[in-house]
């Protein structure tokens, strides 16, 4: 028997009455509404537009509507744009994509929405620490820079690359480290300067810091910031070639682009939506490299030698193969302590490579 | 002359009430044409101003977690508005507020680590003097280059905010680091018992707002029920006039930089201790910069900045929704908010104009 009481009368009156306040878009019977919040600007040929074009692949499902905000600090404002997105969007799946988002902001929100699915964009969560109501994916994408780095070997004349760097955190200067890696597998000799804008984005630094390396002799460039256009468009302008990262910048200059390390997010989201849709659950704790179609490389431009397009076809063949360790010894540091020992190596998935807090032997700079 | 002489006292509420309505009916018209201006930008961009308008209300006011959302925004516009607006008062323009938020939360964060096993009630304190010290001394230094060396105080407060974020920066990424914060670096994290909590009003907002408040509606008591805020007034509106009557103007200009500083060192504090829980860049998102905008909207009145601040942490918890419904970019809101700034500045030049709020000068044309 189900008695009625006035609390309960009130209480499913209430509800009622607050459902009908909801908007309209909000609950469609089948339809998922998936969430992106972005840290800069969608199309800022980088970190941002490499989330955004994994959206709109997303947004191409069918039964599934997309909202998306850009220029959300890591601050309370993301916390606000969640939850705002859950109450006024019926959002039941979010992607909060910058790093920063997960702690304190994602650890705050997610334990009061228990409905909902937070996925970010890092490798922080833990199991004995955190909602299982969030998930961790990312990807392998130094081995993008390794291959990056092979490219350059072949069309560095000068036998100087350079990079243009945020901050000296692990992650950094793991893409630094297998540049430079990737490009003495062509000719040992080559060293690379780097340079770091202390900003993840901060376009005034980042063109003096590639103006510097252009200064220097350096004749290809990369860089690991959040929008690469500045960098990308000085160096051309320059007459440097470059290479890519996080999205495809060959529009920026076609005939100086060599290739470029970038995020596959789009294969990535699309599995997820799929999985939420289907009732499935999404793994927690998820990443993958080019081979798992994580990361993916940017078609080779027209600087590309034959001699380079064999290497680097040939070592793409090996990363697919799976095992291939770009950090690998006997190697030094560039200040001469011992990082690896002859046959020791460390493999894209080695816990070790995640606290990394070197700069390699034939890097040009310092992590402090 | 006679004409006023008799009326004025004929009419002693409308002689008082009258320029104190001048001073809210200029800045409310300003912010009404300020957004007509930026309804014709809407229209021209094909988007309708009715359905904007209605998105911001419900996602600024609408409903009790756009109120929480608004709300939770407060806090530092409130200090950082706090930070230009008293040294406005004595004629200064300060606009480096940003870097003492960021020093001053450092402090805090640097202050809760050392004091670890202190309680809140101890801990708390300290975090919030050591944040209010050093974001006093960076500002007030700001004064102090100002009364002894002749430095614009606009400028040097600009470029030392430029310093400040810097050596935050270093010294987040060098002495204070936390090693496990390994991607992100950021100052240990706090224990629990040096965090500040909500406030028990229903809706989720930190203590931020609160003393915010409160410390608005003091500061407000000084420069406007104080001898000391009116002396500040005073050197503000003619500063030999205030040297020949033999005010101390270099302490004013010290002591309201100082205390301007410390507002925003406390902005710092409770970003650190009611959000972050450490100290890293996130300190620096621009509040220093959208506490400018505040304080002169306020018209450098500290008590006026609360509706203000309020209704500009309105205007930015509604971007979100703008952007999903309309399809606007983020930028959108930051359009309005520089139109209705423009517009406020140019009715600077009414106050004083309009006859209708000078009873003095109702006189009977002759």
């Amino acid at each position: 028997m189900t008695r009625i009481s006035r609390r309960t009368l009130l209480a499913s009156t209430g509800a009622v009455a607050a459902t009908s306040l909801l908007p309209q878009t909000a609950l469609a019977a089948d339809e998922l509404t998936v969430g992106f919040i972005y840290v800069g600007p969608k199309d800022d040929f980088g970190y941002n537009q490499a989330h955004a074009e994994g959206a709109a692949a997303v947004k191409a499902m069918d039964g599934v509507k997309v909202v998306e905000e850009e220029n959300v600090p890591e601050t309370v404002d993301v916390q606000s744009s969640m939850e705002s997105m859950i109450n006024f969007d019926g959002v039941k799946l979010l992607f909060p994509t910058s790093f920063g988002y997960f702690d304190p902001h994602i650890l705050d929100i997610a334990p009061k929405h228990e409905g909902v699915r937070f996925q970010h964009a890092a490798g922080l969560w833990s199991a004995d620490k955190h909602p299982t109501n969030v998930g961790s994916y990312f990807g392998y994408i130094g081995m993008g820079q390794y291959l990056n780095g092979i490219t350059a070997g072949h069309a560095t004349k000068t036998k100087k690359i350079g990079f243009v760097a945020a901050k000296p955190i692990p992650q950094v200067l793991l893409n630094i480290n297998s540049f430079l890696l990737g490009a003495r597998q062509v000719d040992p000799e080559i060293t690379c300067q780097v340079i770091f804008t202390g900003e993840w984005s901060l376009a005034v630094k980042e063109a003096e810091a590639t103006n510097a390396l252009a200064d220097q002799g350096c004749d290809v460039i990369t860089c690991h910031v959040d929008g690469p256009k500045v960098v990308m468009e000085t160096a051309a302008a320059r007459d440097a070639l470059i290479c890519g990262y996080h999205a495809n910048q060959s529009p920026l200059a076609p005939e100086k682009y060599l290739t470029g390390a970038e995020w596959n997010w789009a294969g990535v989201y699309t599995g997820m939506v799929k999985t939420a849709m289907e009732g499935g659950t999404i793994d927690n704790f998820v990443r993958g490299g080019l081979a798992d179609g994580f990361i993916k490389m940017s078609p080779l431009g027209p600087a590309v030698s034959d001699a380079a397009r064999k290497q680097y076809d040939a070592t793409k063949a090996k990363i697919m193969a799976g095992g291939f360790a770009a950090i690998k010894g006997p190697l030094k540091d560039n200040a001469g302590n011992v990082i690896a020992a002859a046959g020791q190596s460390f493999v894209e998935d080695d816990i070790a490579l995640e606290s990394m807090d070197y700069l390699v032997e034939g890097v040009i700079g310092s992590t402090s | 002359m006679d004409s006023t002489a008799t009326r004025v006292p004929t009419l002693p509420g409308l002689a008082i009430w009258l320029p104190r309505l001048e001073a809210v009916a200029i800045p409310v018209a300003a912010l009404i044409a300020g957004l007509a201006v930026f309804s014709l930008f809407l229209l021209a961009l094909g988007n309708s101003p009715i359905e904007f308008f209605s998105l911001v209300f419900k996602a600024a006011f609408g409903t009790a977690f756009s109120w929480k959302n608004t709300l939770s925004r407060v806090a530092p516009l409130l200090f950082a508005g706090l930070c230009v607006a008293l040294p406005a008062r004595l004629g200064l323009v300060v606009i480096g507020g940003e870097g003492a938020i960021a020093l001053g939360g450092l402090a805090a964060a640097v202050t809760g680590v050392w004091l670890a096993s202190l309680p809140g009630v101890v801990g708390l304190p300290a975090m919030a003097f050591a944040a209010m010290a050093v974001g006093g001394l960076w500002i007030g230094l700001v004064g102090l280059l100002r009364i002894k060396r002749g430095v614009n105080e606009t400028i040097a407060s600009l470029l030392m905010a430029y310093i400040a974020i810097a050596l935050m920066n270093h010294l987040v990424e060098g002495m204070f680091r936390d090693p496990a914060s390994l991607n992100k670096p950021s100052t240990a994290p706090l224990a629990d018992a040096l965090r500040v909590g909500n406030m028990p009003i229903g809706i989720e907002v930190h203590w931020g707002f609160g003393v915010g408040t409160i410390a608005c509606v003091l500061c407000w008591v000084l420069t406007d029920r104080t001898t000391i805020g009116f002396a500040a007034r005073i050197a503000g509106d003619n500063v030999r006039a205030a040297q020949v009557q033999g005010l101390p103007v270099a302490k004013l200009i010290v002591g309201f930089t100082t205390l301007g500083g410390a507002m925003a060192g406390l902005a710092g504090f409770f970003e650190v201790a009611a959000i972050h829980g450490s100290a890293n860049a996130s300190l620096v998102v621009g509040y220093g910069y959208t506490g400018i905008l505040v304080a002169f909207l306020a018209r450098h009145n500290p008590l006026a900045i609360i509706p203000v601040a309020i209704l500009l942490a309105g205007f930015e918890a509604s971007s979100g929704l703008i952007q999903r419904r309309m399809d606007l970019p983020d930028a959108t809101i930051l359009v309005m908010q520089g139109i209705v700034f423009v517009m406020l500045l140019l009715s600077e030049t009414l106050y004083g104009r309009i006859k209708f709020f000078r009873p003095e000068l109702w006189e009977d044309p002759r």
